[in-house]
């Protein structure tokens, strides 16, 4: 890897905006994160962070606003090619019909930046790094959910990436995994200064890691800041989604 | 239907600026070739002797009446390399490989793999539909080929075996020869490329268009049929008037 693909990109999303069927999903979005920073975006489902992921790593095009990498817009040509950019779906989205080591060496074999030898060794490691071990040859079809979701996180961290989002990253694992899965995203941005973008649901996770927490709601920011100052965030529905908790009182519960 | 035919287009010419890539591709162009050989030949073969027997069937008697029986092998031989081994191959191409590799793309689609390939700057286009195009555009022809030849076949056994023909193997294929120039056999190959084509970039575009779950990717794929058989049907037309016109 060259010395500039192991620094992270600062990016910049200016008043991004999408409708879905006349249905506005994301309404003036406006951020930035800093080179080497970790992001976490949090809220309820349906609050279009997902939509909003798929636009920071140019999936989609907005309606209106950009999303700037390195003060460029991310469709603007070469802009793709230029910057190492990766994303880890909620689903895994790993390719069915290939092998987990094809899987996790695709970016690699289909750029043809290594020779087989080289890739295979690569993939090895990086399974190792997410736990998973001896697996290579098999199809997604034999994984659970959560080493689905572990050779995604894998498949992305090959690509050595400047930026990575991670679209509920811990997710169907297991609290011991999802504890693993938090230091790596760490020690990634540690290591090689990569931009990380989380979105979780995962209040632990989120306050465990981030250097910014931004809070979604209906398509819209409200709340951004450290993570203290998030918590301290007078907000109604920022107190009410972060205090939110399984302790019910049974005699309130009626059939 | 209109957006359609314009993204169609899009991925043709999108399709065609990724030829050079072909050679890179070359395992995926394989393994394709292999999918549609192993799972068309053996029943392309089987509604080719049929085809071919029911042709000799429906026209010998009438034929024999007239004591025109020579002329069978032309008839049977024109009809299948001309048009019925053409179209009939490429309906069943669409049936059992159009649907697919629509449903195989719009599984890809829903479960965000194309999104993947797209987050990790791989082109798609080159990926998935290009292998796909290259592939069935090779086998279609081969095998119109081997459907020529089984049609020939089946009418043949029907031209001698059937009371009411009773012509022999020698005068069936030598009315054959007589009626059939290699013109004839290359223009069925022509079009069952142009078909091969139309198949190939309608259920591609079908599959990547997909929206929904499992009930989306069902309704790309019947679409995906539907729609290569039609246009199948009416570019038929237009490829025979445009070929009688250069003969």
């Amino acid at each position: 890897m060259n010395a500039t693909a192991q620094q992270g990109v600062n990016l910049r999303a200016r008043d991004v905006c999408k409708s879905y069927d006349g249905q506005r999903v994301l309404n003036g979005i406006d951020f930035h994160v800093e080179r080497g920073e970790v992001f976490v975006l949090m809220g309820p489902s349906g609050s279009g962070k997902t939509v909003l992921l798929k636009h920071l790593i140019g999936l989609e095009v907005p309606d209106r606003g950009e999303i700037l990498i390195e003060g460029q817009p991310i469709h603007s040509p070469g802009v793709v090619d230029r910057y190492r950019l990766a994303m880890v779906f909620q689903s895994g989205a790993l390719l069915n019909s290939l092998s987990v080591a094809d899987n996790v060496g695709l970016y690699l074999s289909e750029h043809r930046l290594h020779p087989p030898e080289t890739i295979a060794r690569i993939v090895t490691e990086k399974l190792a790094l997410v736990g998973l071990k001896g697996i290579e040859n098999k199809l997604p079809s034999e994984l659970s959910g959560g080493m689905k979701k572990r050779v995604s996180i894998a498949r992305a961290l090959v690509i050595e990436p400047q930026l990575i989002l991670y679209d509920e990253p811990t997710s169907e694992l297991d609290p011991l995994i999802a504890v693993t899965i938090g230091a790596e995203i760490l020690r990634l941005n540690k290591r090689i200064h990569v931009t990380s973008i989380v979105v979780t649901h995962d209040r632990e996770l989120a306050f465990g890691i981030a250097d910014r927490i931004a809070l979604m709601n209906e398509g819209e920011l409200i709340a951004l800041g450290p993570p203290d100052q998030v918590k301290a965030n007078p907000h109604p529905l920022v107190q009410r989604f972060l205090q939110a908790d399984f302790r019910f009182n049974p005699e309130s519960i009626t059939p | 239907m209109f957006q359609n035919v314009g993204e169609i287009l899009m991925l043709l010419w999108r399709t065609a600026w990724a030829l050079p890539m072909t050679w890179r591709q070359r395992r995926k162009v394989f393994d394709q070739l292999f999918e549609i050989g192993n799972a068309s030949l053996l029943m392309a073969c089987l509604l080719s002797l049929f085809i071919g027997g029911v042709l000799a069937l429906q026209t010998g008697p009438v034929l024999a009446e007239r004591g025109l029986t020579s002329f069978i092998g032309q008839i049977v031989g024109l009809s299948m390399c001309r048009e019925l081994a053409p179209a009939m191959m490429a309906m069943l191409i669409a049936g059992r490989i159009g649907s697919s590799m629509a449903a195989e793309l719009g599984s890809m689609t829903v479960y965000q793999e194309i999104d993947a390939l797209r987050s990790m700057n791989i082109n798609p286009i080159q990926y998935l539909v290009l292998p796909r195009l290259v592939a069935i555009s090779l086998a279609l022809p081969v095998l119109v080929v081997f459907s020529i030849l089984i049609g020939w076949l089946g009418g043949a056994v029907v031209s001698v075996y059937n009371y009411q023909i009773a012509i022999s193997y020698e005068g069936y294929f030598n009315s054959l020869r007589d009626g059939i120039d290699l013109i004839d056999v290359v223009n069925g190959l022509f079009k069952s490329a142009a078909f091969a084509v139309v198949i190939g970039l309608v259920s591609c575009h079908q599959g990547l268009h997909t929206i929904g779950g499992p009930r989306g990717i069902g309704r790309s794929v019947t679409k995906a049929v539907a729609n290569s058989i039609i246009l199948i049907l009416i570019l038929d037309y237009f490829l025979t008037r445009l070929l009688m016109h250069l003969d």
